[in-house]
């Protein structure tokens, strides 16, 4: 007796053939997805209780970076301002703007601002901001350019995956130190100079390809 | 991290329910092991004489190679470590497991949570967000500070060093100390002032109290009684005796459990007054130790074991040591680097005392000898030659247990020996209130009993009606008093009878001041602002004194300016920073033994010892502070509950101690339940068998059997406080100890984590079998004939035994070296790690399940004879092999070799599958069965460093080198672009080691201590033969007997090579 249809055949054959497609088509829709800015937060403007424009104070003032963000040569951290880095001009100006209201109230209430993190690391993540600096990589190299956000947000994908790129070969993108906090430099147009000032800063810098587990995952 | 949690825990289901197919289901068997029966110590000898043991051992379990222990061995955890408590069926099991596999995909659905960046609004000035700051304070126990540096991440205090400046400290800290920080942050403190069981107001207790005293003052303060425990703060005295000259009637008294009873009465008797003894061990060539633990216990012990450790430390150019005699009933960390230990019972080491005296002209000449045992004879004989041979550079210590009489003849025998102003120094006191504690408390309580005291206000966390003598019946007596008043931390046993409860603020939140042994005074600054609104003792006393609002601040503040001469805000801001007040050590004082006071003592020495031997079958029972939590104070500080006592390894519980000789004659076996009476007294204990302990001696720590001291403290233990009365306050002759059968659960971690080397399997009497050990240990004599004795029979295996090509380290070559010669296995360098690493407790029943998560460990090894063993200490953490067992089996590379050395554990990759462990001979790798980890508590949050992962459950960890100070220190030379200073990178367990046994570093660099050591002849590393290659190595042990003692034919004998 026929138990199976004599369709059953094809159908065995058409989908044992077809999972490889099927499983090849999940793999790239998981892998698109682990990599979409919907994981990552890559490009995705976040809500702040102040909308505070880099692109303002950077771009249109040319208020240096470490002018609120301190530590960053020092520490891991590259520091928030406190509000009387903010209240230290807008005392002065604007001192009426509406917008400004939640950094004035919490100047005269002693309470702090509460900020939407934007570049989160996961918590097993250390990452270090004064070392980066000292081997002379560029803010706009993990920020962006920050002089070009009118709201902050997160210019990179800050996986794993796009922090060893540059941990591979550090050459790549390493700039004179001078130039960490210039974000609008670049590097010199002709390529083989290119090549050397950048063999020469590896070497003066004393940079080194770092992928041991334990420089970031402690 | 959620993404990973469901195949974690679906790897762990399957794992468990493998093992749930192999045998019973684990809740069962575990009722199996509760219920059996307690090993019997006639076995254990009956079954050595059938064959010989190990000569290093860890248990009487190992010695009689019991299944159970074999077992033990054999496996990376404990049975039953690896299954659920609860009894999940099989069918659950599938269930689960086929449930998390179909979930686990929504798992990595989840983004990460928004998180919040909150900058102050005004930023302090020195604080550098991501950067912790040092404050020098000081931390006190039983009133004497410890200078220490206390360090803070962004205002959260989250770990205790010690203060290299400070001389009782030098860099170095207890136990107690690294603990600190978990007592600060206890939810279980106290939180709130009480009336009566009902929350009450700071104001309504300043009006009751004031009240009071108003009544009072017409009568001079009649009635009003103020109870402390030993303190030593200047200002805090300058306070009482204030209000006491406001109200002259008034009085202060003082007990403290576990303080210089004895000491304080045999300074009377020899010097007439009360005096300060300190020792300076730097100078101390032969050292003879009674009964004393004074290396680990005791004000000064930091700095003594560093004096001591520096004069034992053997290297090429200095092949000398001293030489350390122990005469101990029970055995102390000092004995485990003693160079000759014997047993006596207490009565019989205050024999020996006299003997010695006798033998140096001391106390009269008895006609007939003191001693019987011809063994302590030839001792007395050979010691007092050797002590005499080094008169000024010898030193003889007797422990505060020893009787006044016989402290008085230690004191004289110093004296005869000429130790006074070189190894022995005396001062004025250091305590504020230097009165006998005993006679203080029991005139309290006699005026309570007579309805005479109207106030009694108790400060800074005593608890008499824990802690007094039971003979003293302090509670009844509190009952008639008019308005009691308790200040502390916890709420407590006496807390529960008082009026009123005031939390007390903790040393880490609070202004004060203390002394240290030699005097020295440290300012207490605060690290936070009181957690639960604490006050400080000086606030409880300026509230009496009408300033209820004066801070701790303005308080210690005034107090210095009346002190401090000149410029007092330099000179104050000066003594912050260095964290001591300068030239306030105390200066040594010329004194003699009064005459006739040695004779006296002999006279009364001889009394007790005739009367002890009438009785020769009499069990004594020692009383000593526990060596974790003390007196009871630190109860509910489970980092000091869990970590393993140092000599017997238990967690959670004491136990009465007993050696195996009397257990046997006792009819008592091991973890047996029995009954201890003394006058009358009963107190239900277990029998704990401690190889080492004197025949005829039980030892019972104090501080257990709590009955208010919170969740996981209360009911714990058994209560010596029970049996302690007042004319017996350390050891109490002719107890009475009935066996009660069945078996007390005790969770000791001596058979975890065992190491298999191979030794075993060799006959004994081979010379293999000693380069085998993993303890290895030579004599003086050996070292300077042949530096390379041990050399010689090293297994290490060819450098190019390995299928991959060697790794050149370019940059840093990370190592460790750790000396045995000098661990005392105080264990210090546990809890540092600890406090350091963010490690959990996991609590009693997980630590009978083998789960402990301690990074390093200390193992404790008894060597030869059961009865009358050496005992020998060797801290095991993670080895970092060159070729790691545990790397090549982990399935997913989460355990790698970094670039620089180390064996990375990378917890975000971990999936739990446990390879990594079960393939490590040494057993240092620990799982998170559970978790352990306090994520939710915002307080105990706050304790954790931020510079490591707290991990959870599911994942492996282990030592790691502390990479976070490594990464540190290497980004901070980077960043001032050189390279790391030799020796300025430590570990937390080097850190806090008070003998400098632990040293860490740069292979690559030659100025690195490590880099030294590991060239010294007596490095070699732990089952070498295995050819993992491990960084971390030891410094074999090396000891200085006496060859009037132990011949060296003997030795060889012995095998002690």
């Amino acid at each position: 007796m026929q138990i199976f249809h004599r369709s059953t055949n094809t159908v065995a054959k058409v989908s044992i053939f077809g999972s490889v497609f099927f499983l090849a088509f999940f793999a790239w829709v998981f892998s698109t997805l682990l990599r979409s800015s919907y994981a990552t937060g890559q490009g995705v403007v976040l809500k702040q209780p102040v909308p505070f424009s880099h692109d303002h104070h950077v771009a249109g003032l040319g208020i240096d970076c470490r002018y609120c963000h301190t530590s960053v040569e020092t520490s891991g951290f590259a520091g928030i301002p406190p509000t009387e880095t903010c209240m230290n001009c807008h005392r002065q100006i604007w001192t009426n703007a509406d917008l400004l209201e939640p950094v004035r109230s919490s100047y005269a209430n002693d309470e702090p601002i509460q900020w939407t993190r934007v570049h989160d690391l996961p918590d097993f993540v250390y990452f270090n901001h004064a070392i980066h600096v000292a081997k002379g990589i560029g803010c706009v190299t993990c920020h962006g350019q920050v002089d070009r956000m009118p709201i902050m947000f997160q210019q990179a994908s800050l996986q794993m995956e796009w922090c060893l790129e540059c941990h591979r070969d550090p050459s790549r993108y390493v700039r004179p130190r001078e130039e960490v906090f210039n974000l609008n430099w670049q590097p010199p147009v002709d390529k083989a100079e290119a090549q050397a000032m950048r063999a020469r800063l590896v070497q003066e810098y004393g940079i080194r390809s770092m992928t041991s587990c334990s420089v970031c995952h402690r | 991290m959620t993404r990973k949690r469901a195949s974690e825990f679906l790897m762990h289901s399957v794992m468990a329910s493998v093992n749930d197919g192999k045998g019973k289901c684990g809740a069962e068997a575990c009722r199996c092991q509760e219920t059996g029966e307690p090993l019997d110590i006639s076995e254990v000898r009956a079954r050595l004489q059938e064959k010989k043991g190990p000569e290093f051992w860890r248990s009487l379990e190992e010695l009689a190679a019991t299944p159970q222990f074999e077992e033990m061995m054999h496996r990376e955890f404990p049975r039953y470590a690896s299954e659920w408590p609860e009894g999940v069926s099989r069918r659950g099991f599938l269930q689960l497991a086929g449930a998390s596999l179909a979930l686990a995909g929504l798992a990595g659905c989840t983004t990460q949570p928004e998180e919040k960046i909150v900058p102050y609004v005004r930023q302090p000035e020195q604080i550098v967000p991501g950067k912790p700051l040092y404050f020098a304070t000081a931390l006190t126990l039983n009133g004497y500070a410890l200078g220490v540096l206390a360090e803070s991440h962004m205002g959260r205090p989250t770990k205790i060093e010690g203060n290299p400046d400070h001389p009782a400290s030098l860099g170095a800290t207890d136990v107690f100390s690294q603990a600190a920080v978990l007592t600060l942050y206890d939810p279980q403190r106290s939180q709130s002032i009480i009336k009566a069981g009902r929350i009450s107001t700071w104001s309504g207790f300043v009006s009751e109290a004031g009240a009071v005293l108003r009544a009072a003052q017409a009568l001079g303060g009649e009635g009003v009684r103020i109870l402390t425990g030993t303190t030593t703060s200047p200002t805090l005295a300058a306070q009482i005796q204030g209000f006491l000259t406001a109200f002259p009637r008034a009085r202060w008294h003082r007990w403290e459990p576990a303080g210089h009873h004895h000491g304080h009465a045999a300074a009377m008797r020899a010097f007439g007054r009360p005096v300060e003894t300190r020792y300076d061990f730097s100078k101390a060539a032969v050292i003879l130790a009674l009964d004393s633990d004074v290396l680990t216990c005791g004000p000064a012990s930091v700095r003594y074991s560093a004096d001591f450790a520096a004069n034992r430390r053997v290297r090429a150019d200095r092949p000398e040591m001293n030489r350390l005699y122990c005469v101990e009933s029970s055995p102390t960390n000092a004995s485990t680097v003693a160079d000759h230990r014997l047993q006596l019972p207490p009565a019989e080491v205050e024999a020996f005392t006299l003997a010695l005296a006798q033998a140096l002209g001391v106390g009269g000449g008895g006609a007939t000898p003191v001693l019987n045992d011809p063994k302590a004879q030839t001792w007395v004989q050979t010691i007092a030659q050797d002590l005499r041979q080094h008169a000024g550079r010898s030193l003889v210590v007797g422990d505060e247990h020893l009787s006044p009489a016989c402290q008085v003849l230690i004191h004289a025998v110093n004296q005869a020996l000429g130790n006074i102003g070189t190894t022995v120094l005396y001062s004025e006191p250091v305590q504020a209130n230097p009165v006998p504690d005993l006679a203080s408390l029991s005139e309290l309580v006699r005026d309570m009993s007579a309805g005479r005291v109207d106030l009694l206000l108790m400060l800074d966390g005593v608890n008499p009606v824990y802690t007094a003598p039971a003979d003293l019946g302090f509670a009844g007596a509190l009952q008639k008093v008019g308005l009691r008043v308790h200040h502390g931390l916890y709420e407590d046993e006496t807390s529960a009878l008082c009026h009123w409860h005031i939390p007390a603020a903790h040393e880490l939140e609070t202004w004060s001041d203390a002394r240290s042994f030699d005097g020295t005074v440290s300012i207490i600054q605060p690290l936070i602002e009181p957690l639960y609104q604490g006050k400080s003792a000086h606030e409880m006393m300026a509230a009496l004194g009408n300033r209820p609002d004066a801070t701790g601040y303005e308080l210690v503040r005034e107090h210095w300016q009346t002190l401090m001469v000149g410029d007092f805000e330099g000179a104050w801001r000066r003594a912050l920073h260095d964290g001591f007040v300068p030239n306030t050590q105390l200066p040594p004082i010329a004194l003699g033994v009064n005459g006739g006071a040695a004779q006296q003592a002999a006279g009364e020495v001889l009394a007790m010892v005739r009367r002890a031997r009438s009785q020769p079958d009499a069990v004594t029972l020692c009383f000593r502070p526990d060596p974790t939590i003390w007196d009871g104070r630190f109860a509910s500080n489970t980092w000091l509950q869990e970590l393993p006592k140092p000599l017997t390894k238990l967690t959670w519980d004491n136990a009465l101690l007993v050696g195996p000789a009397t257990a046997e004659r006792l009819g008592v076996g091991h973890e047996e339940p029995v009954e201890v009476s003394w006058k009358g007294r009963k107190l239900r204990a277990a029998v704990w068998v401690l190889p080492g302990q004197a025949a005829n001696t039980a030892t019972l720590t104090l501080g257990y059997g709590r009955t208010l001291a919170g969740e996981f403290a209360s009911e714990r233990g058994f209560n010596a406080y029970a049996l302690r009365t007042s004319d017996a306050l350390w050891t109490a002759p002719g107890v009475e100890v009935r066996g009660l059968g069945g078996r007390y659960l005790f969770a000791a971690t001596q058979n975890h984590h065992v190491m298999e080397s191979g030794a075993e399997e060799i006959p004994l009497a081979s010379r293999e079998a000693q380069t085998r050990q993993v303890v290895r240990v030579g004599t003086l004599e050996e070292y300077r004939k042949n530096p390379d004795f041990l050399q010689d029979h090293r297994e290490e295996p060819e450098p190019d035994m390995n299928m991959y090509p060697n790794w050149e380290y370019a940059g840093h070559k990370w190592g460790m070296a750790i000396d045995l010669n000098v661990c005392t296995g105080c264990s210090s360098c546990v809890i540092a790690c600890q406090a350091e690493n963010n490690i959990p407790v996991v609590g009693k029943e997980q630590v009978l399940a083998g789960r402990e998560m301690h990074w390093l460990r200390v193992d404790r090894y008894f060597y030869g004879d059961m009865d009358e063993p050496a005992i020998h200490n060797q801290p095991v953490p993670c080895m970092h092999c060159e070729t790691a067992p545990c790397e090549v089996v982990c399935p997913v590379a989460a355990t790698v070799h970094s670039d620089e050395g180390l064996n990375d554990m990378v917890y975000n990759r971990c999936v739990g599958t446990r390879y990594c462990s079960n393939n490590c001979p040494y057993k240092v790798r620990r799982f998170n069965f559970l978790r352990y980890s306090d994520r939710e508590n915002p307080v105990m949050r706050m304790l954790y460093n931020p510079d490591v992962t707290v991990r959870m459950r599911g994942v492996m960890e282990k030592c790691t080198y502390c990479v976070q100070r490594i990464e540190q220190a290497k980004i901070e030379s980077k960043v001032e672009n050189h390279r790391i200073p030799p020796n300025k990178l430590q570990t937390a367990c080097q850190q806090a080691c008070p003998t400098r046994a632990i040293v860490f570093g740069d292979m690559n660099g030659p100025d690195w201590h490590v880099t030294q050591w590991k060239a010294d002849p007596l490095n070699y590393g732990l089952l070498e033969e295995l050819n993992t290659r491990p960084r971390t190595t030891y410094l074999a042990k090396l000891r200085n007997p006496n060859p009037l003692l132990e011949p060296a034919e003997e030795r060889t004998e012995h095998g002690h090579s």
